[in-house]
């Protein structure tokens, strides 16, 4: 047991500070840690601000260009970006299918997706869900047809995060009805630009177009963007799925937000005091606290077990599902402690280029907003019902 | 105890009920929620015509009923999802006219307001006041036979939409004693008021007031100056019965959606209502509104209580119902999955109003606090 961080650990904990305070756009880093609202060009900066130090493709094989750092090193390095206000590393190129690229792909697909992946020159985005396959996603309907050197794509992705942006998708497609759904499966890359693919907005709860509904409507796809073999799709994208898992305790993320958290607390007055020095709202910060110091050493334990084996299995249905509420917990209790200023909903006030007098103090704006926001985090990437499911199943064996 | 509705109750039930069903659907809702004004003023005359701007009000100027009444409309009210004034101008305006006015001004702002000609907004709380009840630190200074107020209102709820704003303001006393406050009559369009109005984020109006040495005449004070307070704390009550009610009526259409979606939505070949893990979240979900309508009804049924007593229940009603609130409103879109997070979606307007009511007239916590300041019986089990 050592629960120290090494010479080394702490080494590139302070490179890695240097390289956030010298290269992270101050313009940037101030969206984020106000709250408001980033542009496609914003992320696609960033993207190649760390590309170019070599720092975007975090668990990729180094000899396709990735970092070779240690779970530990990621963790430090999420945990610094969060503090500095640096955005989330956009997930559907980088982290989700380069992998799959990179172990079932043909060597043309690796040399042409993943250098423009690594130069951010294609924004993916992740064509699986559609309107009657969420959860049981293996029982979804797009057709691709084969038709000489094409297959022929007809039908409904949804939920498309970033579809907007995006000028490819990786896209789960079924190409065989016959046999069991999972077994019909093929992994397919889709042009966005392709005729017949329409993107739709919709809007969510909280007034922000941040996912779409994608329409396929004879979308011509040539075969050579098939992925590994016709009908071995499911594989791949449960292979997807166990990288989309890395990195999903969010515990630099949940680290900056109880930070900001304490910051709100104490400027907010109640009774003409610091609302942090009151009892009952400081046992609350208090026990999210709490339960994050856990997730972090729990986060830690588990990518330190799958270093040597590679990604982690089922525990990480443990991290999802701690993590996700813990997040939560954390943005109801920011909504809270700005009380009546909670109420004020002025989109406007979220764009950088907002110059309007802020209503109530400005860390307000946009508080209840991310609350509710942030209830997506226990549905997307498998909801935390389907998580539980795989604990009961694979770790308990029920 | 009889918990049943008498006929007139039941009736004024029906009525307000099938008002909501076919005229204020979803649809509608969304428009008037796009629109100008944010709200229906076609829905307001209706709402005149029918008396329900007069709940909980004194016969003689034209009110009926009381709150008792009051919860069953505003529990249909909660059911349509409004948009409309009606906690800032019939509860909250009308209960602090019916209370602190004198009889000239309840005969003309009253009948105003019950005819459906008068908006009125409640300006107390203030950019640091949080849910405080006495911490007010507008000013009022005598001014001849009137008074010049200076300060700022914050987040006042329909305060742009008002055609007269009731403000408090201290004329002695701390910045939070309970001494001290008095009500005045203020003209939005008077000098030296300033208004910003906006959206909330439940669909409402409210607004940052301030007032930059507005002149009040003599007849524009409500009540005695500095002798506020007790008014303020039942208005507030009056307005807590009406917001509990409000949130059992979308407690209850949330849960009706969330039912129904789980019967109808399959996944895995099977509506996910067969999971048991989903059962039994939907039977919390019941059994927290079937507590917090208990709540609602004692609530009301307490309203005319001595001050503490009413106060306590006031609290409890409060707390429970805030947390009833986000327990449905967050399980309901969980388990919704994706469609639980649309704006098109109906349900999850519902469920904004539900977490969002717990940050008016104070939160669970604040609730939590003062009913455990008013608990019976600590000191004499300590004695004991
Ligand atoms: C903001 C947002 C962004 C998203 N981004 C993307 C994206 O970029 N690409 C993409 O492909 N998808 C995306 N998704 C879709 C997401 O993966 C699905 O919403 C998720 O898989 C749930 O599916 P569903 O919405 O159809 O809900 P359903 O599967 O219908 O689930 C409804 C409810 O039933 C529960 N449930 C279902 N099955 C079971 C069971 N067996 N046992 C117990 N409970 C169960 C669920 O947990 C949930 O509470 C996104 C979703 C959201 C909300």
């Amino acid at each position: 047991m050592e629960l120290h961080y090494s010479p080394e650990e702490q080494a590139f904990r302070e490179e890695v500070r240097q390289f956030l305070r010298e290269k992270l756009p101050p313009d940037i880093a101030a969206k984020v840690k106000g709250n408001k609202r980033l542009s496609r060009d914003d992320y696609v900066r960033w993207h190649k601000i760390l590309g170019e130090k070599g720092w975007l493709a975090q668990h990729w094989p180094v000899e396709y260009g990735g970092t070779g750092w240690s779970p530990i090193q990621r963790h430090i390095f999420d945990e610094e970006a969060a503090a500095a206000g640096a955005p989330g590393i956009i997930p559907f190129g980088v982290s989700m299918v380069a992998p799959v690229i990179i172990r079932f792909g043909s060597e043309e697909q690796k040399r042409y997706y993943l250098p423009r992946i690594l130069n951010s020159e294609d924004w993916w985005c992740q064509g699986y869900s559609e309107p009657g396959a969420g959860s049981d996603l293996a029982s979804l309907k797009t057709r691709a047809v084969r038709e000489g050197d094409y297959y022929i794509v007809n039908g409904q992705k949804t939920w498309t995060t970033l579809g907007q942006y995006a000028n490819m998708m990786f896209c789960l497609v079924r190409t065989n009805t016959e046999v069991k759904p999972q077994e019909g499966i093929s992994f397919l890359l889709i042009d966005m630009n392709s005729p017949g693919v329409t993107v739709r907005p919709i809007i969510t709860l909280d007034g922000e177009h941040e996912v779409n509904e994608v329409f396929l409507e004879n979308v011509k796809v040539p075969v050579e963007n098939l992925v590994g073999e016709e009908n071995k799709g499911w594989t791949y994208a449960k292979y997807l799925l166990t990288y989309e898992r890395t990195g999903i305790a969010g515990v630099g993320i949940a680290k900056q937000a109880l930070r900001h958290l304490k910051y709100v607390a104490s400027k907010q007055l109640k009774d003409g005091r610091p609302l942090i020095e009151d009892p009952l709202f400081r046992a609350r910060i208090a026990a999210v606290e709490i339960d994050l110091m856990a997730l972090e050493l729990t986060n830690l334990r588990v990518v330190a077990a799958a270093e040597k084996g590679g990604v982690p299995g089922p525990e990480s249905s443990v991290l999802k599902i701690k993590g996700t509420e813990i997040r939560q917990a954390i943005t109801d209790l920011l909504r809270r402690a700005v009380g009546p200023y909670a109420l004020p909903f002025i989109p406007e006030a979220l764009d950088a280029d907002y110059d309007d007098e802020p209503v109530g103090p400005d860390y307000a704006a946009g508080l209840a907003a991310q609350y509710f926001n942030r209830r997506k985090i226990t549905i997307y990437g498998g909801s935390n019902e389907i998580q539980k499911n795989i604990i009961a199943k694979m770790i308990l064996g029920l | 105890m009889d918990f049943r509705l008498n006929d007139e109750q039941r009736m004024l039930q029906d009525t307000v009920a099938r008002l909501m069903r076919e005229q204020y659907t979803f649809e509608n809702r969304q428009k008037f929620l796009d629109s100008e004004e944010g709200f229906s003023r076609d829905m307001w005359a209706q709402y005149a015509e029918l008396g329900l701007l007069g709940i909980g009000l004194p016969e003689q100027y034209g009110g009926y009923g009381s709150a008792i009444e009051l919860m069953v409309v505003a529990e249909q009210l909660g059911r349509g999802l409004i948009l409309e004034p009606y906690l800032a101008t019939v509860v909250l305006g009308g209960a602090l006219i019916e209370l602190a006015g004198s009889e000239a001004q309840k005969e003309d702002l009253l009948g105003r307001l019950i005819g459906g000609e008068l908006l009125l907004a409640f300006a107390h709380g203030e950019p640091q006041s949080r849910y405080s009840l006495s911490e007010v630190q507008t000013r009022a200074e005598k001014d001849g036979d009137g008074w010049t107020l200076s300060g700022d209102k914050a987040v006042v709820l329909h305060g742009d939409r008002a055609d007269l704003l009731i403000v408090s303001a201290r004329v002695g006393g701390d910045v939070r004693d309970r001494d001290g406050i008095g009500l005045f009559l203020i003209d939005p369009k008077a000098e030296g008021v300033r208004i910003r109005g906006y959206q909330t984020i439940d669909g409402l109006r409210a607004a940052e007031i301030s007032l930059a040495g507005v002149k009040v005449a003599a007849d524009a004070v409500l009540g005695e100056p500095g002798q506020a307070y007790p008014a303020i704390e039942k208005a507030v009550a009056r307005g807590i019965v009406a917001l509990c009610a409000e949130a059992v009526g979308a407690m209850e259409v949330t849960n009706e959606f969330t039912l129904d979606y789980l019967k109808t939505r399959k996944q895995f070949g099977v509506p996910i209502g067969k999971f048991q893990v989903l059962q039994h979240r939907m039977v919390d979900m019941q059994l927290e509104l079937e507590q917090a309508r208990s709540m609602a009804i004692l609530a009301a049924g307490r309203l005319n209580a001595d001050d503490e007593e009413r106060e306590r229940t006031i609290s409890a009603a409060k707390h429970y119902i805030g947390k009833a609130g986000r327990f449905i409103a967050e399980q309901a879109i969980q388990m919704h999955g994706g469609i639980g997070m649309t704006w098109e979606y109906a349900m999850t307007h519902y469920a904004k109003r539900l977490v969002m009511l717990d940050h008016q007239l104070g939160d669970t916590e604040y609730h939590l606090e003062r009913f455990s300041r008013l608990m019976q019986g600590a000191e004499e089990e300590t004695a004991a």
